[in-house]
């Protein structure tokens, strides 16, 4: 059942924990009346009780979005609700009938239609030629969807999980990445390459991989987070469309967020981040599944009179630091959490990115709150404790704010 | 060996291929071809593993053998004049030469058209010639220059030609393989009824990658064919050190295969025929082109630690795919010692005259390191970690 409110003015509505309705964010007095639009399926899980492992979702999906976003999906009653692995198959079917070359190849992608469900049906609505079921050897089949590319196709490899296109490391840093360039510019690469990855409910270390921190320098290649139904579909498309080739990284946990999305055609930018709630104290940059912690810490400090200004990054490679830049002009803090691994992750690359540029800016030291430099363990407590929780997010905030 | 059976024996007839028009009046032979068809026969037999091998009489016209003879003199000049400039620092990094080899480049040409499309690994400059590259882009290219057919941004291992369906060019061992298969894919895709020829070594023909394409390609029934051009060193380590079974035309399994004498451009051309009319038939096959490189593997390889001297010399003797062609004009009487030894001359000149101009090409412009990262249009150019504040447009 979804629950949709709307909230202006200046009461901030509270009701209990263990209410199946949300608690809702008031506005400030003083600033501006933005639109808070907030929407929960399931039940809010406390930290209290996350830590019994079973039923737990993902729930809260508190965007804020700006006045002045049209396409958004805001209180209008147009639009459809999906999950998120609808709005990537959604954003799928429309390029793959809007352009004939646009095929789709990855392991059971075809009949199965996909472990994600993201190609469901395809198979049957395009033919065998167009969403390909390859066989396991990941090396080879995003090498044959590279040289596909080369020749004018526009070839989605999809990994069953990101942590499996490690095998095919080499072709997607040699060839993907550099093609464009050792050819002198005779070859594009229009390629998409997708899949899950992140910590999920207790897959053990190697299904929990976050390969962003080892892809991130290979140059040639652009990389893009997803995190809302809204941005899945609209990244999907603009991936597509893309001369470059884009690994659009997805989150295993994230795949069955419900949102409501325009029924008309957009894209998003790949190279711009997103607003999700503007705030004046704190720059907080995350991006993927790391935005609902975010999103769920906001919440328990704006209680305690903080005001975060929280940004989804959302382009990982190259970063926006137009936008970014902007934030921290604003707010002279910044807080990064991410999921990637401490050592050489995304966050430490974005650490040097702002230090080096909006160091005048700053009015103290970046933090950059990550996972621990540790295989992902299979026990569900230990698991928690390799990636950043709200509780941290909060208590960071706080110390950086002094 | 009998390179080409007499009219006098029972086999292949051969046809006399001189008209008397052509001879001239004033006295003085010119070299003289048509195009009447003239059946040669190969060298060796062509061994077959689960399929029919072709005929050993291959159809050909002593203008196709001269043209066979010029380019092979013109490659062989090119690699031996990279050989000098690599010594006198001009090229640098790695530099692989392929001459010896230049029988598979030239027979596989003849073959096939400029739509099929080929894809080599980094023994790549006379390919590339074949394929319509100038010697001046070769040059410039190896020696790091503008005029370069990468921009000088490539070097000896990435040569491409797009429009004359050259992929290159690639360093990794073995992963031009699935990139030839999916070139392979996109031409059955656009249904072009065309193919592709992925070379690779010895040495990558151990390399797992193959396998894993071959079995994507022969259950998807993909136009490729995979070339192992077997010069029986991977490097430094001998064929019979590498693999425990060195019938690389037999490792396919159920995948058909030919082995070939890469020495012999007929034989070459005639596989290759063959290959193309089976691919776009039955899907994919594998040629082994027994081949033989005289440099060593690169040019920091002396090329004599591994093997003997006397081996060199003897193959170049007996087994050097020009004088294979050199005979058989002789003997067809197309042309004389002198006349041929001026096409080498010809073809010396040639290559000095590009070489000259390719240093006269200047080196790229310093923006030039960050252009063709990505394509343009996207407005997301390499600026280290920085971004313009022009938003991007979406086409």
């Amino acid at each position: 059942m979804a629950a949709v409110f709307q909230a202006f003015g200046t009461a901030a509505v509270l009701l209990p924990a263990n209410d199946s309705r949300v608690r809702l964010l008031g506005s400030f007095p003083g600033r501006k009346a933005n639109v808070f639009e907030v929407r929960s399926e399931k039940k809010i899980v406390s930290d209290a009780t996350r830590v019994s492992g079973r039923g737990q979702h993902l729930i809260t999906n508190a965007v804020a979005t700006k006045a002045d976003a049209a396409a958004a999906s805001t209180g209008s009653k147009s639009g459809h609700e999906l999950l998120l692995f609808e709005a990537l198959r959604e954003g799928l079917e429309e390029e793959m009938e809007r352009d004939p070359c646009v095929c789709v190849m990855g392991e059971d992608v075809g009949h199965y239609g996909g472990s994600y469900k993201v190609t469901k049906d395809l198979a049957k609505k395009f033919g065998d030629l167009r969403v390909l079921d390859t066989p396991i050897a990941e090396n080879s089949f995003t090498g044959m969807g590279i040289g596909a590319a080369m020749t004018g196709l526009r070839p989605i490899v999809e990994g069953m999980n990101m942590g499996f296109l490690l095998l095919a490391f080499n072709q997607i840093s040699n060839n993907c990445g550099m093609l464009h360039y050792t050819s002198g510019g005779q070859f594009k690469i229009p390629i998409v390459i997708r899949g899950p990855g992140g910590v999920g409910r207790q897959l053990g270390a190697e299904h929990s991989q976050r390969l962003e921190s080892y892809f991130q320098s290979i140059p040639g290649i652009q990389m893009v987070a997803c995190s809302t139904p809204y941005n899945a579909k609209g990244l999907m498309k603009a991936a597509i469309r893309s001369e470059n080739p884009v690994i659009l990284f997805e989150h295993v946990l994230l795949y069955n967020l419900k949102e409501r999305i325009p029924d008309e055609e957009y894209i998003c930018s790949l190279e711009e981040a997103e607003m999700v709630r503007p705030g004046e104290h704190v720059t907080i940059l995350t991006y993927s599944r790391m935005r609902y912690h975010v999103m769920q810490a906001a919440k328990t400090l704006v209680n305690k009179g903080y005001d975060p200004e929280v940004i989804d990054i959302r382009s990982l490679k190259p970063f926006d630091l137009h936008t970014i830049g902007n934030s921290v002009k604003k707010t002279h803090r910044v807080l990064i959490v991410e999921e990637c691994m401490r050592t050489g992750g995304i966050g430490a690359s974005l650490t040097a990115a702002i230090t080096e540029n909006f160091h005048d800016y700053l009015d103290a030291p970046i933090v950059c709150l990550s996972s621990q430099d540790v295989p992902t363990p299979y026990a569900g407590t230990l698991e928690e404790w390799t990636v950043v929780q709200p509780a941290q997010i909060v208590t960071a905030v706080e110390q950086l704010c002094q | 060996m009998a390179l080409v059976s007499r009219s006098s024996s029972a086999a292949a007839a051969l046809l006399r291929p001189l008209s008397s028009a052509a001879a001239n009046v004033s006295g003085i032979r010119h070299v003289t071809t048509d195009t009447t068809p003239i059946t040669i026969e190969t060298s060796v037999p062509f061994t077959a593993h689960n399929c029919e091998p072709p005929s050993r009489s291959v159809s050909t016209t002593t203008a196709e053998l001269l043209t066979f003879f010029r380019q092979m003199s013109l490659m062989r000049r090119m690699e031996i004049a990279a050989d000098s400039l690599y010594k006198s620092k001009l090229i640098r990094g790695f530099c692989h030469l392929y001459d010896g080899q230049e029988a598979v480049a030239v027979g596989m040409e003849a073959a096939i058209t400029k739509s099929d499309c080929i894809i080599t690994a980094y023994r790549d400059h006379c390919t590339f010639l074949c394929r319509g590259g100038t010697l001046l882009e070769v040059f410039a290219e190896l020696m790091g220059r503008q005029a370069g057919c990468s921009k000088g941004k490539g070097g000896s291992m990435h040569f491409y030609r797009k429009k004359a369906g050259f992929y290159g060019g690639h360093g990794i061992v073995g992963a031009q393989v699935p990139l030839g298969c999916g070139l392979a894919f996109a031409q059955k895709y656009s249904k072009d009824e065309t193919v592709t020829f992925a070379l690779y070594g010895d040495g990558a023909a151990n390399q797992g990658q193959l396998f894993e394409a071959l079995n994507i390609s022969a259950l998807w029934d993909l136009p490729a064919i995979l070339v192992c051009e077997n010069n029986h060193y991977g490097m430094g380590t001998a064929e019979w050190r590498a693999a425990k079974s060195p019938a690389y035309y037999k490792r396919g399994d159920y995948v058909p295969g030919l082995k070939v004498d890469g020495m012999d451009a007929l034989a070459v051309k005639q596989a290759c025929k063959f290959a193309k009319e089976h691919a776009l038939k039955n899907g994919p096959l594998i040629l082994e082109m027994d081949t033989y490189r005289y440099h060593g593997h690169s040019m920091s390889d002396p090329g004599s630690t591994y093997r003997t001297r006397d081996e060199i010399s003897g193959i170049r003797q007996e087994r050097d795919p020009i004088e294979r062609v050199r005979k058989l004009l002789l003997s067809l009487d197309v042309a004389n010692e002198k006349e041929l030894k001026d096409i080498e001359k010809e073809v010396r000149k040639e290559v000095d005259e590009a070489i000259a101009q390719a240093k006269e090409s200047p080196m790229p412009e310093p923006s030039e390191l960050f252009t063709n990262i990505y394509v343009k249009g996207l407005g997301a150019e390499a600026f280290g970690a920085d971004r313009k504040e022009v938003r991007v447009i979406l086409p």
